[in-house]
């Protein structure tokens, strides 16, 4: 049957693996990069631990226990519990959640952007290259912390639902990280434009869609992939920042940066550090770890752009 | 009357040199000046000069890679450079190109059968269902195996890449080919393969190929007429064996003196050009050849030779002849 044919043609797994070389020949190469596996390695770990974690915890991540208040860590509370009794461990876990879930949601947007943007930019150039670029130059013009705090305080004053504010703040990250993405995509489609390929391409007759689709971004999907990683990095850090202020997700929802804030007192910052020491390392732990497997990516994908 | 494949008339290609801040024109190089080629289905015409005599860019002006200066360029009637967008898209299968250098010609991402198929596909020349089997003939054709379609361009030497190029253009069942210098990047033992593989494939498909070489040897066995190229200008065309035989202009005669003989009593006296081309920005004035020519008289400095008619069909423009 017709339906059954288009069925299989999706199913079928049109990338086969095992015959593209391409890509095994780069996973050897990053495989051989200790350095990267363990950025990938603790990546896994926090992914794992944030989104499996809380199913074998004991304890919700908003269950106050007033009996239980600031406990330091102990064999109930591992990392202790907060000013409200709650389960710091429990709460890390739940908060991490949104943390990588923003970071990864935001990543998606932007580089969706980004490259949709970028590439038709670069690849028709004339008015469309003009306003979209004149429009990333505006948006990059504007450092982007200030620009995040000026959206966040905007949210607060419109009293926005605290539940959808996590979803705000992915478009908010996603605003201000898309034009640096268009940049680069929009330099590498105007240079693979001159390329030899792309001439061959014309002489063929190829429709704009086929040349777009089947030879140019084909060849920017290396280094999307590691902007995209370096990108989650600097989404979740930019986040945690933005709920450390407040302006960001907002309690009772937990993030790291908003349970870093919880301990912006001297008393709990220096009397209590289980408060802020496991949502802190949290954040620099999987920051880093992102960054150096993203760098890692960048040498094995795309040589040229190295540092 | 047999309608001409290919008709290029006083076509010129000029680009704009560009000075200072504001990109002010300052002059013009003038990389192609007044070339004719008239071509009829199924001939072979060998385009031969010097790097740097504009004979890649005839090439990409005919297939419509760059607009033309002026002039006229005619493809079975239709005049090319006239089409709309998407006209020209249709016609585009029928003139196909063979690039100089097969390292960059293909895409590193994508696989030599896909690379081969996508065009005809693209054209909605056969079905989805089809085109492997299309590629797999073609791929045969050209010398390569079947079991190289799933594989990417750099699991391939330059020789190979050459033939992915070539089936690449075949498969379109093109009744034209520009190659452009197509051997002269590979290693001299592929070139005669590569060669052969052109002179098959003409035979077999009855193709008219526009061979562009700076070597007149390599055009020898695979063109029946040769046009001289030198700066921009046509100095001499004729049939191949008229050409080899009776070269008129002193610019050919030079370049048959440096192409090895097999016979060495037939060997022709040396003639060695002294310095380089010089720039086509600013060519020499009257016959542009006269800086280098052993035979030059004041006459040439001052008049531009006419390309005129020596009799059966041989043109040359010198005045000494
Ligand atoms: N896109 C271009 N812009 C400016 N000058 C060019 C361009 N393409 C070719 N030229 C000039 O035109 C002349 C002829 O070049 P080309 O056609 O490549 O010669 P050939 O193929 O015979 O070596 C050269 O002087 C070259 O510098
Ligand atoms: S016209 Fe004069 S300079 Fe030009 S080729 Fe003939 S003899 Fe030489
Ligand atoms: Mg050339």
């Amino acid at each position: 049957m017709a339906a059954d044919s288009r069925v299989s043609e999706i199913t079928a797994p049109r990338v086969n693996l095992r015959k593209s070389s391409l890509f095994r020949q780069s996973l050897r190469r990053l495989l051989h990069n200790k350095l990267a596996v363990a950025g990938f390695a603790v990546v896994l770990f926090m992914f794992v631990l944030c989104f499996i974690g809380p199913f074998f915890s004991p304890y919700t991540d908003n269950k106050i226990n007033m009996a239980m208040m600031n406990k330091a860590p102990n064999l109930q509370h591992w990392l202790g519990t907060d000013a409200l009794g709650r389960d710091i461990l429990t709460r890390v876990m739940q908060a991490g959640r949104i943390s990588l879930t923003v970071g990864l949601a935001s990543m998606v947007l932007s580089v969706f952007l980004g490259a949709l943007l970028g590439a038709v930019a670069g690849y028709y150039g004339g008015l469309l290259d003009q306003i979209i670029m004149r429009i990333a130059d505006l948006l990059m013009t504007i450092p982007s912390l200030p620009l995040l705090f000026i959206f966040g305080a905007l949210l607060s004053e419109w009293k926005i639902k605290a539940d959808y504010r996590m979803y705000i703040v992915m478009l908010m990250l996603s605003m201000v990280n898309w034009p640096g993405l268009a940049r680069m995509v929009r330099g590498q489609m105007l240079s693979l434009r001159e390329r030899e390929f792309m001439q061959a391409a014309v002489v063929l007759g190829l429709r704009d869609r086929r040349k777009l689709f089947g030879h140019l971004l084909p060849n920017i999907v290396p280094l999307l992939i590691v902007m995209a990683t370096l990108n989650i990095g600097g989404a979740i850090l930019s986040e945690s920042v933005l709920s450390f202020f407040g302006l960001g997700v907002m309690p009772p929802t937990p993030t790291w940066g908003n349970m870093i804030d919880a301990a912006n007192n001297i008393l709990d910052f220096q009397e209590r550090p289980w408060l802020w020491i496991p949502p802190g390392l949290s954040i620099f732990a999987t920051v880093i770890a992102i960054n150096i497997f993203g760098d890692g990516l960048r040498d094995v994908l795309d040589p040229k752009q190295k540092r | 009357m047999s309608e001409a494949l290919l008709e290029v008339k006083s076509l010129k290609k000029y680009f704009p040199v560009k000075q200072g801040l504001l990109g002010r024109t300052v002059g013009h190089v003038k990389a192609v000046d007044d070339i004719s080629i008239t071509l009829q289905p199924g001939e072979t015409f060998g385009l031969v000069g010097e790097s740097g005599s504009g004979k890649s860019t005839v090439g990409r002006t005919v297939l419509r890679l760059t607009d033309k200066t002026d002039g006229e360029v005619k493809f079975k009637g239709v005049d090319i450079h006239s089409l709309s967008a998407a006209d020209m898209r249709l016609i585009r299968p029928q003139m196909q190109l063979i690039f100089q250098d097969p390292y960059s010609a293909l895409n590193p991402r994508v696989r030599v059968g896909d690379a081969i198929g996508e065009a005809l596909l693209d054209h909605g020349l056969c079905t989805r269902g089809e085109v492997r089997e299309l590629v797999l003939e073609a791929m045969v054709a050209c010398g390569l195996s079947s079991y190289h379609i799933d594989r990417f361009p750099h699991e391939f030497s330059g020789g190979q890449r050459q033939r992915i190029g070539i089936a690449r253009a075949l498969i379109l069942n093109p009744e034209l080919i520009i190659a452009d210098e197509p051997v002269s990047a590979l290693d001299v033992s592929i070139q005669a393969q590569i060669i052969n593989l052109f002179s098959k494939l003409q035979q077999s498909k009855g193709l008219a190929y526009l061979f562009i070489s700076h070597d007149l040897s390599v055009v020898e066995h695979l063109c029946s007429r040769i046009g001289v190229m030198y700066l921009g200008s046509m100095v001499e065309t004729a049939s191949r064996d008229e050409l080899f035989q009776h070269p008129l202009h002193p610019y050919t005669k030079a370049l048959l003196s440096a192409v090895p003989v097999p016979v060495p009593r037939l060997k022709r006296e040396r003639i060695v050009l002294k310095g380089d081309i010089p720039s086509p920005a600013n060519p020499p004035s009257g016959c542009k050849f006269h800086t280098r020519c052993p035979f030059a008289v004041e006459v040439c400095k001052a008049e531009i030779p006419l390309f005129r008619d020596a009799g059966a069909g041989h043109f040359v423009a010198c005045h000494l002849v």
